[in-house]
Formats: C-alpha cells, structure tokens, sequence
C-alpha cells in the first residue's frame, strides 16, 4: 500500500501492466487461433478435413502460418506511395487492438488482497469506494472501430493498384454505412441504462436480465448490431472489400510478408473486439450462473460467449453466399437506417409508458 | 482520469511496438530479390494499362458526405439518450421533432436517387 505514484497507489500500475499484457496476449493468441478455427470448422462444414498437417490435428498451423509469413520477401511496388503504404498496416492494426481497453471481461476480483476490476482502464478507487471506469467508454468503442477506416483506405490508395483502389473504396462506404446503422441501434440500450460506461451497461444486465431478451427494443437493437458489425469488420455476406472472385484480395492485393499478415490480424483482432462489443453490450458481458458467489467464473463466461458469437460468424460464413454491393448499399441505408430510427422513437415512447424491459414490468 | 487514460496509452504503445517490431524484423530476414516486373502493381499478369490514380464513380463520395450528416445526427441523440429519463415529456417532443426533421431529410435523399447503386 503506502507507496503513491501521481495519487495512485502503486499496485495500481502493476495491476494495469499485468492487464494490458494479459489481453494484450489473450486477442493476439485468439487471432492466431482463429484463423486455424475458421479453416477447421469451414471445413468441417464442408465435409472436408481441414487443416492437419503441422502438429496433432493440425494445432501448429498459425504457429507455421506465421512463420512462413515472417520469411516472405517484402514488395513495395514502384508505383506506390512508400510512406502511406507502410503506415497503413499499422493503421489498421493498433485500432484494432486498443479497442479491447475499455471492455470488461471480468468481475472485480481480489488478487493477494487488492480489488482488481478486470477490465483495463477499470480500477478500484479506495477513496470512493466503488470502481471507476471510463464514463464514455461506447465512444471510445465506436471512435477506435472508426480509425480501423483510415488504414483501410490508405492501403487501398498508396498501393497505386486498381484492385487495391476499388477494394478500398468499397470497404470505406461499406464500413461507414454500416457504422452508422451499428451507432444508432445501441441507443434504445443507453435509454435504458442511462450512461455510456460499459461498466455500468453490465450492471444493468446483472442476474440474467440480458439486453438480448430482457426487452423486445434492444432485442431488434441487438440483431441489427450484431448484422451492422459484420458488415464493419468485412465478415461473409459482406465481405466485398476482399471479394477474391472479382478483386483479387481487394485493398491488400498488393501487400504480402508481414504486412499482410497485419492485415489479416487486423481483421480477425476486429472480429474478436466487436464480439466483445456485442457481447457486454446485449449478452450481459461477463454475468452468469452462480457469477456473484464465485467471482472468478466471471472471466470464463466472458470468453465463452465471444467465442460463441466467433463461431457464429464462421457459421454464417460457410452457409450464406456475398451479397451484391448495391443489396449491401440497400440494407444499410434503405433498411437498417430507417429501422433503427424507428426502434429509437417506439423505445423512447413505450419507455414514457413505463415499458422498459420485462423485467421492469412483472416487478423488480 | 489519468487511472483510466493511461493503461490506453501503455496499450497503443504495445500495439505499436508489436507492429513496427514485426515489420521491421520480417523486412530484414526475407529475401530479397526485386526486378522490375516484380514491382509492378498487380494486373493478372498483363502489363498494366494506364495509372490507378484515375476517377473513380461520384457515389463513394456521396456516401461519405451523407454517412458525416448522419453520423452528427447520431451523436445528437447519444446525450439525448442518456438524460431520456429525466428530460421526460420535453425530451420526448423535442427528440421527436429531432428525428422528423432528420427524417425529412433522409427522404429528400431517397427520392432524390443518392441511395440507389445501379
């Protein structure tokens, strides 16, 4: 204790160095894994073995992928803006990881005494007695899966490839169009929390009163999100910006080695932070069964219910066929922006009539 | 507030290391053996015709103006959403008269043909 560092005690910096490791870790391995995953489970689906090869069952896989990708000799084209092709990888791929800062994936636990929030700019503040967390921590989310934008249309543009151009283009009204539809349909959830901190988003889910079915507003909210961030992160049926059949790979066509490679983190470590996103946001983030006696299941859950909504993706991916971009375009403006708008005008009115959740209305 | 910024600032400083430091090192152990074919940008193997920085349809950028006007409607309505329960009946019309107009608007766009892809 004692020992203060600009007014935090010093196990705070510890506590805050082991969590940024530890997730840190936690998205990469996820990624790496992922990848191995999508291909096993894809294949399973399409009665094919997968991968099996490097390792038992194939477990080496990422391991050699990387590698390999590692050794690979770094093209520049000649054409191609240098420092905008460099930069744009890295664009792309630190968004992508630092959104994971402000999400929960635990409950606060004691460690050797102290209370830990697992959550990274989460911590226990003595003096008020409660945790503290980021107080706009949605924007924060929503800003961080914005900037994933930047990288996407500077790797498209500084290739100086047609392909990589239309690849980009695409991607950005993609992305954009369907941040939007993602921005308003988490509203009618602000509506009835009352805040934007994803702590305090997660306590009014506690004890099973899961957004998802806890009110048919955020349910509808929840499906359009969950529809609106496949599309952000470029998942099968929207995944145009890379349509290999018509764009070769679309904005990184022209990037190999490593820096393709962080493209392809980048995409995956989007996966796992909008599951993350949706999961705190309607899934009740880390709440369980029996989570409030033992506090330390609390992380387990978290990770298996982004891991479930990962499978999903993967799911949906190797059942529905891509969409064509002018269907993409029509869903996102001609219908999920105007179902969104008027989800938020029957939340904000039922709401005036007492009908928040169903919770709400059989008591307690 | 510096407990909830700074783990932000650690984490993008290991992100970033993490990138630079797997560029960096892949650039120095792959091989490297350039030719002019080599760096030209892709076309299915053919000589590529013409430059890439060519125009490109008018509709990319329409969106992106539209997605910057609804995109600062949305942001109107987070406060709005936040203080919904307390602002009650006053919150409630105004809010509606927000989205009317915002409506208004998104229909002056359909009809006008800005959301069509042929």
């Amino acid at each position: 204790m004692g020992i203060e560092i600009l007014g935090l005690p010093l196990y705070y910096y510890i506590a805050m160095v082991a969590k940024v490791l530890i997730a840190f870790v936690f998205v990469l391995l996820t990624v790496a894994y992922a990848t191995y995953a999508e291909r096993k489970i894809i294949g399973w689906m399409q009665v094919r073995i997968g991968p099996n090869r490097t390792g038992p069952m194939g477990l080496l896989q990422p391991i050699a992928d990387g590698l390999k990708l590692f050794f690979k000799e770094e093209i520049i084209p000649a054409e191609a803006n240098k420092f905008a092709f460099l930069l744009a990888p890295l664009v792309a791929l630190i968004p992508a990881f630092i959104t994971f800062a402000v999400i929960p994936f635990g409950d606060t636990i004691k460690i050797f005494g102290y209370d830990v929030p697992l959550q990274i700019v989460g911590y226990y503040d003595a003096g008020v007695g409660k945790v503290v967390d980021m107080n706009v921590g949605v924007l924060y989310v929503l800003a961080m899966s914005s900037l994933g934008v930047y990288g996407i249309v500077l790797a498209g543009w500084a290739s100086n490839s047609k392909y990589s151009l239309i690849g980009g283009l695409r991607s950005s009204a993609q992305m954009i169009s369907y941040e939007l539809a993602a921005g308003l349909a988490i509203i009618p959830v602000f509506m009835l929390v009352e805040s934007l901190s994803l702590q305090e988003i997660i306590k009014a889910q506690a004890g099973m009163k899961w957004f998802i079915w806890n009110s048919p507003m955020t349910f509808v909210a929840g499906m359009i999100f969950y529809v609106a961030t496949l599309a952000e992160v470029n998942r099968t049926p929207f995944d145009l910006p890379e349509a290999e059949t018509e764009l070769v790979s679309g904005f990184c066509t022209e990037y190999s080695s490593m820096k393709y490679a962080m493209f392809f983190m980048a995409e995956y470590a989007n996966m796992v932070t909008v599951s993350a996103v949706m999961v705190t946001l309607f899934l009740g983030g880390w709440d369980g069964p029996f989570v409030s006696a033992i506090p330390w299941l609390s992380p387990l859950y978290f990770i298996a219910k982004v891991y479930f909504l990962m499978f999903l993706a993967m799911w949906i991916r190797a059942t529905l066929p891509r969409y064509r971009y002018d269907q993409l375009m029509h869903l996102g403006w001609k219908v999920m922006l105007p179902t969104t708008l008027a989800l938020i005008v029957v939340t904000a009115v039922a709401g005036h009539f007492g009908f928040y959740t169903f919770s709400g209305l059989f008591g307690n | 507030m510096l407990g909830t910024y700074l783990p932000i600032m650690l984490l993008i400083l290991v992100s970033l290391a993490f990138g630079l430091g797997s560029v960096v090192f892949s650039s120095l152990i792959g091989q490297k053996k350039f030719s002019k074919v080599k760096m030209a940008p892709y076309e299915c193997g053919c000589e590529p015709i013409g430059t890439a920085r060519e125009r490109f349809p008018i509709k990319f950028y329409l969106i992106a103006m539209l997605f910057i006007l609804f995109d600062i409607e949305a942001v109107f309505l987070y406060p709005w959403a936040i203080l919904y329960k307390k602002l009650g009946v006053f919150g409630l019309v105004e809010m509606g008269l927000f989205v009317v107009i915002l409506f208004v608007g998104y229909i002056y766009v359909w009809k006008k043909g800005a959301l069509e892809w042929e």
